[in-house]
């Protein structure tokens, strides 16, 4: 079984030029490495971090980072304008922005893929009603609900989650939808009708697990996306309340001392970028392989 | 023997569109007996389907609407029952196999999960009996190896693997009347021959009444007991197999048979009939097959021809026979 499997690999990279089959697995196992290392560094973050996030320094304020002129090893990515050592605040970070993202995503995915199915499903005067609704979700501004939300309810980590998670479901459950109509009028649904099976059991059974690859992709795509708007919530003040680090406010934090000291706001938002597009990347390989519509023979 | 198990009286079935209504079957009655095989032949729109289709209540709503008649079945008029209890029916008193095989098995699940599926529903089964259950459905279709199949996919299986596996998730409770609509369509000629046989087969073991719907005059030959012939929603004819093939009276059987390709007649065009069947959204007053027929007089343009019986099971709609 084994070799078959090697075999198949191997013809699946024949004909491909030594970049070309370098490049084609970099696609997945980049992003994939970098996921790991997130997700490591976010379990792990108190055996990892060198200081506690929160311990302040005052003589040691804005210490440049290990490889630039008066930077020590004692702070590898140097300090903030409190003291506190970036790299280990970074990696607490890691914790944040991971656990946001994927509650919010687990809230999106599991709101939008429920009404997306009894829309797509049921028709009618529900499909209506739900895709007017995702309409409105879908035509309001987040960022401002988001703010509105964080100001009434006061910041705090499930605010976060709250603002992230309620327009989020609407562009999951329009595609989520669209899949669910073409399935409803396959054949196998028409077959599992003349067994005598219940709507419910026909959306559950039948039409969900023909449309977890749809979901997977779009999962994989959001991650980025989601830790994208935690960050910006962060920088804009809405986000996790301090002293908690989150990388979006670290790179608020520094905003103000760009031009002394570039690395408070650097090195989250190279996380940031770094983690994002690993994202994308992991989706998009994701997509190739799972949307038979893209899927090269 | 002569037990109806289904009896359909004056079905009448409409699409209710934005131009209008469509009567997609108006007003049709058959009775089909246990262990008998009863074929309702037509070209394509002439609501076969349709009618396969409002016998299990399964028709695309809210715009197809059974709109009168009765449907009874062990006695009982099903239209009359909940949309719970309707659902009691389907697949374990009254069950259907669709037209594709390539896309009546869901992808997801083996097809042990699919028939055990259709086993659950209806039966309550401790887990370890379903299996059994399954086996024996695979059997009943003859399918090789059936311990081996039921844990394969639907893409490992052959086009014609996969209807028998359609007829055992079909026939899994053994319902007393199986719909069978263009089974044998999407399969080539000696799997439809195969496939034909295993009918015979089940009805043999199951005494299953068979409602076959199909184009293809030769399958009926080979399977049907009674037949059924339909025409824009009506039948024109029933008649036992063997005297329609025999003495067909009515123009459009007469018409219909003489379109079947014959090894035994060579260098000839193929018979065919001039003309489209008429729009379903108003259909002229008389016979509607008036427009086509070659025989048509002129009462058949004005009045709706009656039923004719040449014989206790032998009847026909035309005024030329009258």
């Amino acid at each position: 079984m084994a070799k078959k499997i090697k075999d198949s690999t191997k013809k699946q990279y024949r004909g491909m030029t030594r970049w070309g089959r370098i490049s084609s697995s970099l696609g997945l196992y980049i992003p994939l490495t970098i996921f790991g290392l997130l997700v490591f560094t976010a379990i792990f973050a108190n055996f990892l971090a060198p200081y506690p996030y929160n311990e302040t320094s005052l003589p040691e304020r804005r210490l440049p980072p290990a490889w630039v002129e008066k930077g020590s090893m004692a702070h590898v990515l140097g300090t903030d304008t409190l003291g506190r050592d970036i790299l280990s605040r970074a990696i607490y970070g890691a914790r944040i922005s991971l656990s946001v993202s994927l509650l919010a995503i687990a809230i999106t995915t599991s709101v939008g893929t429920t009404l997306g199915i009894i829309a797509g499903y049921m028709g009618g005067n529900i499909d209506a009603f739900i895709m007017r609704l995702t309409d409105i979700a879908m035509a309001f501004p987040a960022l401002l609900l988001a703010i509105i939300i964080a100001v009434s309810l006061g910041p705090g980590f499930f605010t976060v989650i709250f603002a992230l998670s309620i327009l989020g479901w609407a562009g999951y459950a329009r595609i989520i939808r669209g899949e669910a109509m073409r399935l409803r009028n396959s054949e196998f649904v028409s077959q599992a009708l003349i067994s005598g099976a219940s709507p419910w059991r026909i959306m559950i059974r039948h039409i969900f697990p023909n449309i977890v690859n749809v979901l997977i992709i779009g999962v994989t795509l959001s991650i980025g996306a989601m830790i994208l708007a935690e960050s910006a919530m962060s920088y804009l003040g809405i986000g996790i309340p301090p002293p908690t680090p989150s990388w979006g406010s670290m790179v608020a934090d520094g905003r103000n001392d760009l031009d002394r000291a570039w690395w408070i706001s650097t090195f989250p938002g190279i996380l940031i970028g770094f983690v994002v597009l690993s994202g994308n990347f992991l989706g998009d390989w994701l997509r190739d392989k799972l949307d038979p519509r893209l899927r090269q023979l | 023997m002569n037990n109806p198990v289904i009896q359909v009286e004056d079905l009448r079935t409409s699409f209710f569109t934005r131009i209008g209504e469509v009567k997609a079957v108006d007003g049709i009655s058959f009775s089909v007996n246990e262990g008998e095989t009863f074929g309702i032949v037509g070209e394509s729109g002439c609501g076969k389907s349709v009618t396969g289709l409002s016998l299990l209540r399964l028709l695309p709503e809210p715009a197809g609407q059974i709109v009168g008649g009765k449907i009874i079945l062990e006695g009982k008029n099903i239209l009359e029952l909940s949309k719970t209890q309707m659902r009691a029916y389907r697949g374990k008193i009254i069950s259907m196999i669709l037209q594709d095989p390539m896309s009546s098995l869901n992808p997801c699940y083996t097809i042990g999960d699919q028939i055990g599926e259709s086993v659950k529903l209806h039966q309550d089964l401790p887990d370890n009996m379903v299996e059994p259950e399954v086996i024996s459905s695979l059997r009943l279709l003859k399918i090789p190896a059936p311990e081996v199949r039921l844990k394969e996919f639907p893409f490992q299986l052959s086009g014609g693997m996969r209807q028998r596996v359609v007829g055992s998730i079909a026939m899994s409770c053994r319902p007393r009347v199986l719909i069978a609509d263009e089974p044998t369509t999407a399969l080539d000629a000696t799997i439809q021959a195969q496939y034909l046989a295993l009918f015979d087969d089940i009805q043999v073991k199951t005494n299953v009444a068979l409602i076959f719907i199909t184009h293809d005059f030769g399958v009926v030959s080979r399977i049907c007991d009674r037949v059924g012939v339909m025409y824009a929603g009506k039948f024109v004819e029933t008649a036992p197999t063997r005297e329609i093939f025999k003495a067909p009276k009515h123009p459009y059987t007469v018409a219909l048979i003489s379109s079947v390709p014959r090894l035994d007649k060579k260098d000839e065009r193929l018979f065919s009939i001039e003309g489209q069947p008429p729009s379903l959204l108003n259909l002229p007053p008389g016979c509607r097959f008036a427009t086509r027929c070659s025989q048509v007089m002129a009462i058949c343009k004005e009045q709706e021809p009656p039923e004719i019986k040449i014989s206790e099971n032998h009847s026909v709609y035309c005024w030329r026979v009258k």
